[in-house]
């Protein structure tokens, strides 16, 4: 069989790789602009308003699984992420000793399509903590060079929340938030009793509409499963399918890329990717570049894009690529408040996730032992069931007399078991804390120089080990999360983590805001990008997914994703025009 | 017509046309009326792959007819319903527990053994199979197995084993039609949200704060195109 690579004809503008919040942006702003894209995507095609992919509104038993998460679908049958902590012939690797997941999602919007939409503007405080701590590294730009974007994002895609003037949690275009669920209510009383904040979430779910094509959202709580009338924010409905309709875009699914291919003079050309269906290899050709594949996808092709003018993989001259690797900390808890037992029956379903959260109150404070905050989200209520439910009543049933005064002994069965089931429902509630993480140089992954995957691609290896500062924080969350729980009379449920679980402090990877692996910098030496996401080596080429970020702060990354893809294209388009590229 | 219907009668030409179709074939130039079409249970926005994985599970049969009696038996006795629901026997418990059994292999070997230990324990105790047995030696054995803070050293597997098959009747029974309705959620459905009804918040004591109740989203509005005249950041 003769090897061969076919030349797409077409000749594009700008090659994107990756469809989520960076790419689906790049392609959006770069397509009205009138600049012809190639869209690579290496998953199938997806859009929220297919019948034949919707999972929204669907029961329990349509599932013959009852919603258990499965090897495709790692947070349950319902959710809408094709991939997941693991995908067949697609292995990763990691040093001995360490610990890192890596949650892929595959298909035309990414990760956008599943995730908690908890929209964070990263606050001036967030580009400048070395100023303060004097731990890793500051940003090049502030608050200030992403504040326009954050703006324009906000009107496009809509998010809400309230304005409440809090230095480090900057307010911004907010639809109007739902009001609070009842267990919320309970909460919030624990929590100003102990003297910890709570406010309306910010979550880009449309309470009120943004244009005519997207419609208000309907409280069904179910953004995970992805809304059929687009009702919350996911990159394919929001970006991709609006840049399609410029008539600008070719969208290539199943596309899985190798590398970003170069002249003799080191410049990108394109990228080489593989068909995943007829397994064949392709060449697209471009003027720009733009990778967009997730943090590590994208440190992956550009560490797998090896030349005589890139011998250490394409960008890294620095040696940066792949290193600063770095992912939110988080630690749960659950609770029990007996008030909730016995509720009357209405429909909370709500929006998807918390109406209020806690944003981290104590940047003053310099005696905690470590320097970077968290925020705390919160959950609980009449959920719909699913599998899962009604495990381990035997933890609860004991807690507090029954019905005719007595207490039970924990477990049971028959009719009173069944109604304690009734009885417990929606009296159980949660909370997890999202840190900061400091980022660590030698936190890092790298290409495993032993293993392949299917398509013959170098997979990454990863190395990654929490530092004392976010096990400390950990330790902290647990504390707070106690101090709620008890505040509000509620019970704290199974042990508290302690000292021998790292506090149940999360692996790294696991909250899955993995970023920092291409940071940006004004010193080549010390980065891979410049401010503008375009890199230091290779003027065109771009990177616009997390891996620009030099730190995460404890807000979710998605927002500032969506603002520097946004900013980088307005310059790169600045730059097209004039010749620079 | 919905999408599953307009693809039935695509494929087998209307209700009714079926049978008379196969008594003429002969005649027929369809030869999609041949093979044995099946349409998929389970039909929820699966990818292919998916859609493949459950049919092999499906044809599988890991439980023997014996022990999906046994399995049928102790659901009913966890979860039995009451006046107005049907136990988890005719529910599609039973049934649910062998999918899952397939599907999460963990579950197989301490499900296997556990009927095997309860079997067991039935002979040790009554010298007859547990199927055989009156209810009220079933119960005598329960007892002695559903509490877990409260088993004798000679019972903690059996222990174990209720535990788990207990988790797997409750949650099959609560994703189930009817334990959704015993339960009475009544969610899943488009709706709008305003709020805590007033006289939750007053049963519980609790009231939404001027602010909240100023900045939340109005039901009335929730169609309007948000106006960002006048908004300042």
């Amino acid at each position: 069989m003769s090897f061969q690579i076919i030349e797409q004809a077409k000749k594009y503008d700008v090659c994107i790789v990756g469809s989520g919040a960076g790419g689906g942006m790049a392609a959006k702003i770069l397509s009205e602009k009138g600049y012809k894209i190639a869209l690579l995507e290496a998953g199938p095609d997806f859009d929220p308003a297919n019948p034949e992919q919707r999972t929204q509104l669907r029961w329990p038993w349509e599932s013959p699984r009852r919603g258990a998460s499965t090897f495709q679908r790692s947070f349950g049958d319902f959710d809408m992420a094709y991939g997941g902590w693991q995908l067949e012939g697609e292995p990763y690797t990691k040093e001995r000793g360490t610990e890192f997941d890596w949650f892929r999602s595959r298909m035309v919007g990414g990760r956008t399509n599943h995730w908690g939409r908890i929209s964070l503007r990263f606050g001036p405080l967030d580009f400048k903590r070395k100023d303060f701590d004097g731990k890793g590294d500051n940003w090049p730009i502030g608050y200030e060079d992403v504040k326009p974007y954050y703006d324009k994002v906000d009107k496009l895609v809509g998010v809400f929340g309230t304005k409440e003037n809090i230095p480090n949690e900057p307010d911004g275009f907010f639809l109007p938030p739902p009001k609070p669920r009842l267990h919320e209510l309970y909460i919030k009383k624990g929590a100003d009793k102990a003297g910890i904040p709570m406010i309306p979430s910010r979550l880009s779910i449309l309470t009120k509409r943004v244009n005519k094509k997207r419609q208000a959202c309907f409280y069904c709580s179910q953004c995970s499963r992805s809304c059929t009338v687009y009702g919350d924010f996911s990159s394919s409905s929001v970006l991709v399918n609006p840049a399609k309709d410029t008539g600008n875009v070719d969208l290539y699914v199943n596309a899985m890329v190798r590398e970003v291919t170069t002249d003799e003079n080191g410049k990108a050309t394109g990228v080489h990717y593989i068909d995943k269906l007829n397994l064949k290899d392709y060449k697209v050709k471009a003027k720009v570049v733009i990778l967009a594949a997730s943090a590590c996808s994208s440190a992956r092709i550009l560490l797998n894009s090896k030349s005589s003018a890139h011998p250490n993989g394409l960008a890294n001259s620095s040696d940066v690529v792949g290193r600063y690797l770095h992912d939110s900390t988080g630690a749960s808890r659950m609770g029990f408040l007996p008030e909730l037992m016995d509720r009357k029956r209405y429909n909370e379903d709500g929006v998807g996730g918390m109406h209020l959260y806690t944003p981290w109150w104590l940047n003053d404070n310099k005696n905690l032992g470590f320097t970077r905050g968290y925020h705390i989200e919160y959950w609980g209520g009449m959920g719909m069931p699913s599998y899962g439910f009604g495990f381990n009543m035997e933890a609860l049933n004991s807690l507090v007399p029954g019905a005719n005064g007595e207490t039970k002994k924990a477990g049971g069965y028959g009719l009173s078991f069944m109604e304690d089931v009734k009885r417990y429902y929606g009296s159980t509630l949660g909370m997890s804390g999202r840190g900061e993480s400091i980022p660590q140089k030698d936190n890092r992954c790298t290409i495993d120089d032993k293993t392949v995957d299917k398509y013959g691609i170098p997979v990454l290896k990863f190395d990654y080990k929490w530092t004392d500062e976010e096990i400390k924080q950990a330790a902290h969350m647990q504390d707070t999360f106690e101090e709620i729980i008890d505040s509000m009379g509620g019970i704290a449920l199974g042990e508290k983590p302690g000292k021998e679980s790292n506090y149940g402090l999360t692996n790294p990877g696991q909250i899955i805001h993995e970023v920092g692996t291409t940071r940006m910098g004004d010193d080549p030496n010390t980065s891979v990008l410049n401010k503008y996401n375009q890199a230091h080596d290779v003027p065109n080429l771009f990177v616009m997914d997390g891996g620009a970020f030099v730190s995460q702060a404890d807000k979710n990354p998605t927002w500032t994703i969506l603002a520097l893809a946004w900013r980088a294209s307005d310059y790169l388009a600045d730059e097209l025009k004039k010749g620079n590229v | 017509m919905d999408r599953r219907e307009s693809l039935r009668t695509l494929l087998i030409g209307g209700a009714g046309t079926g049978l008379l179709l196969s008594c003429r074939l002969d005649e027929d130039p369809d030869v999609s009326q041949l093979t044995d079409i099946k349409e998929p249970e389970y039909d929820y926005g699966r990818t292919p792959e998916e859609q493949a994985i459950i049919e092999e599970l499906q044809e599988q049969e890991f439980y023997t007819e014996e022990e999906m009696k046994t399995i049928a038996v102790i659901s009913d006795i966890i979860m039995p319903g009451d006046d107005t629901h049907k136990p988890a026997s005719e529910v599609g418990v039973p049934e649910f527990i062998e999918f899952i059994t397939k599907d999460i292999p963990a579950h197989k070997i301490p499900m296997r053994g556990g009927l095997r230990w309860l079997k067991n324990e039935s002979y040790k105790r009554f010298d007859k199979d547990f199927l055989e047995i009156t209810d009220v030696q079933k119960i005598e054995i329960f007892e002695d197995i559903a509490y877990p803070d409260h088993v004798k050293p000679e019972f903690t597997q059996g222990a174990q084993f209720f535990s788990r098959i207990r988790n797997l009747v409750t949650t099959g029974y609560f994703t189930s039609k009817e334990g959704i309705d015993y339960l009475g959620y009544v969610g899943n459905r488009p709706n709008v949200w305003d709020g805590v009804p007033q006289e939750v918040l007053d049963k519980h004591g609790l009231a939404y704060d001027e602010k909240m109740l100023k900045e939340a989203v109005k039901p009335e509005e929730r169609n309007d195109i948000m106006d960002w005249s006048n908004y300042e950041v």
